[in-house]
């Protein structure tokens, strides 16, 4: 199974957030490489969606929806960029 | 990253906060006014939405099915189309034994509803008049659509930027917006800038074509695309293993990481 | 705002007594995966379970099939509705794995090649409801599938048979894996439809 980029995952967030947050640059807590989260690899064939870093593969953030519910974990990223 | 990017809450930061967010992504009713064949197994869709706030070129978004059970199915589409106004344009291809764009193939007639929510996606966007750089598009299959959009916006702009498009695609029966493209890359707008239009056939070419058959190559990419010495930005959308070896090739032949964008699409049918 | 999609029905969902409520049936075997394949080789794998003292008990690839490889037919349950039934596996019993194992914690951490995890108690992995899966479908796992070796426990959603695994870590709580900190619920049996926290 292949990956996505993480373009595919404003949909989803944008469900959460008011500002496109795959536009936003953030900080990988693995490797520490600033980068948009439009541009981490994003893999769609799970129970959720996982996004990993381009770099080195952590796990940035997950995306798992039972339809009423979701849950959204950015544990991979120690900081998000937004700009006003 | 630095503390000079931090904005000093005495200062406040109202200049910056006036140019955001500007389309807002939202749901929306959308009213199917046409249904017609694009390519041997596509449809362009032309949808009327009241409430949609118009959208950058390249951006995507969600079409949402709702089964009498109460079942839905989720699928992105690119948009095909650009700018201000109420109307959309999708071009969707059939994914076989897929779930969803069979029934957006077959099934949709004008007059029905579909729900979408959208506009998607700040990233792989181009937006006239923010970079003098070119702009190299490369597209795969169906990847062209978020690539139409953008030489179609920048031909209606008239935007002086230096555009071409590679497009690699199975046959002539096959390349989606044929009539359109052919128009962009004749037509020289006011200021002489036209876009430069280069197909690869993969399977079969026009009996007029005097270039060879078979998958773009290092070779051909190198040949037909604007160099990387002339710092263009480059968009690139297609399959995943069609993005993952152009993105690879772009980078060993010197340009930045930085200045490929990419979409991959692939996954859910 | 949701209104029905006039025409659209999806693909066929009929309820069916011999699956757990919102599966459907499936006769290929999809693919999953969060992340890219490792590729293992049994040249190099090995398996470690851990117990609260510390200490290692470690089984090379031949080690591990010199433990007993059995025919097991069991149904498999995907918590992203597919499921499979009377599938034919070939595998290793956890419960030879444990026979030397002393240990008081009643939780098990599965750790993979690659970095997942999930949690699972060690009552669901013992007296013949789990194993060290090598073959399945008559075939060697492909690397896809989780091969060389995954855990199989048949009775829970499928997640909890970690791929690629490597390592089985006793721990005196239930912690979550990595699905189950995600949103997935911390036992997952399917027939109670335990899906979500």
């Amino acid at each position: 199974m292949t990956h996505l980029d993480g373009n595919a995952l404003a949909g989803v967030l944008a469900e959460v957030f008011a500002v496109d947050l795959t536009d936003a640059r953030a900080r990988c807590t693995g490797c520490g490489n600033v980068g948009r989260l439009a541009e981490a690899m994003l893999y769609t064939g799970a129970p959720g969606l996982v996004a990993r870093c381009a770099g080195c593969d952590q796990v940035l953030a997950t995306v798992v929806d039972s339809g009423d519910r979701l849950w959204l974990s950015l544990t991979g990223l120690s900081a998000i960029e937004l700009r006003r | 990253m630095t503390q000079g990017a931090l904005t000093d809450p005495a200062t406040g930061g109202a200049e910056a906060r006036l140019a955001r967010p500007q389309r807002r992504a939202a749901w929306h009713v959308a009213r199917v006014t046409e249904v017609r064949p694009e390519t041997a197994s596509a449809v362009r869709l032309v949808l009327d939405v009241p409430t949609w706030p118009g959208n950058d070129a390249g951006a995507h978004l969600d079409v949402r099915l709702t089964a009498p059970d109460g079942y839905q199915a989720t699928r992105s589409y690119s948009v095909a189309s650009a700018g201000d106004g109420t109307q959309v344009v999708l071009a969707v291809d059939e994914v076989p034994d897929g779930e969803v764009s069979p029934f957006l193939v077959h099934d949709l007639r004008p007059g029905d509803q579909l729900e979408l929510h959208g506009p998607l996606g700040a990233f792989f966007v181009w937006r006239p008049g923010r970079d003098t750089r070119p702009v190299q598009l490369i597209a795969g299959g169906s990847g062209v659509v978020p690539l139409y959009a953008m030489a179609s916006l920048h031909g209606a702009a008239s935007d002086p930027t230096a555009f071409r498009l590679l497009y690699s695609v199975r046959t002539p029966q096959d390349v989606f917006f044929a009539d359109e493209l052919a128009s962009l890359s004749g037509a020289a707008t006011h200021d002489g800038s036209t876009l430069g239009l280069d197909l690869v056939w993969t399977r079969r070419a026009p009996d007029s074509s005097p270039d060879a058959v078979g998958r773009l190559t290092r070779q051909t990419l190198a040949a037909r695309t604007i160099p990387a010495a002339d710092r263009p930005l480059v968009y690139v959308c297609g399959p995943t293993g069609f993005v993952e070896a152009i993105a690879g090739w772009l980078q060993e032949a010197g340009h930045d990481a930085a200045d490929i964008r990419t979409e991959r699409f692939g996954g859910t049918p | 705002m949701s209104f029905i999609t006039r025409g659209f029905s999806g693909h066929r969902r009929e309820p069916d007594p011999q699956l757990p409520p919102g599966q459907t049936l499936v006769h290929d075997w999809p693919v999953l995966s969060a992340g890219p394949t490792p590729r293992v080789d049994t040249a190099t794998w090995e398996l470690v379970i851990r117990d609260e003292t510390g200490a290692d008990h470690r089984w090379d690839w031949d080690g591990l099939l010199a433990l007993g490889v059995e025919d097991v037919t069991v149904d498999i349950h995907c918590v992203t509705h597919w499921s499979k039934l009377g599938m034919e596996w070939r595998g290793v019993s956890v419960d030879k794995l444990f026979e030397d194992v002393e240990s008081e914690h009643e939780f098990v951490m599965a750790h993979s090649y690659g970095g997942d995890t999930t949690n699972v108690p060690l009552e669901d992995l013992l007296d013949g409801k789990a194993w060290i899966a090598v073959e399945a479908d008559g075939e060697p796992l492909t690397p896809e599938h989780g091969g060389p070796a995954r855990l199989l426990v048949p009775h829970l959603y499928f997640w909890k048979s970690a791929k690629w695994v490597r390592g089985l870590v006793m721990m005196p709580d239930d912690e979550p894996g990595f699905w189950e900190q995600n949103g997935y619920h911390l036992h997952g049996d399917p027939w109670r439809e335990e899906r979500y926290w």
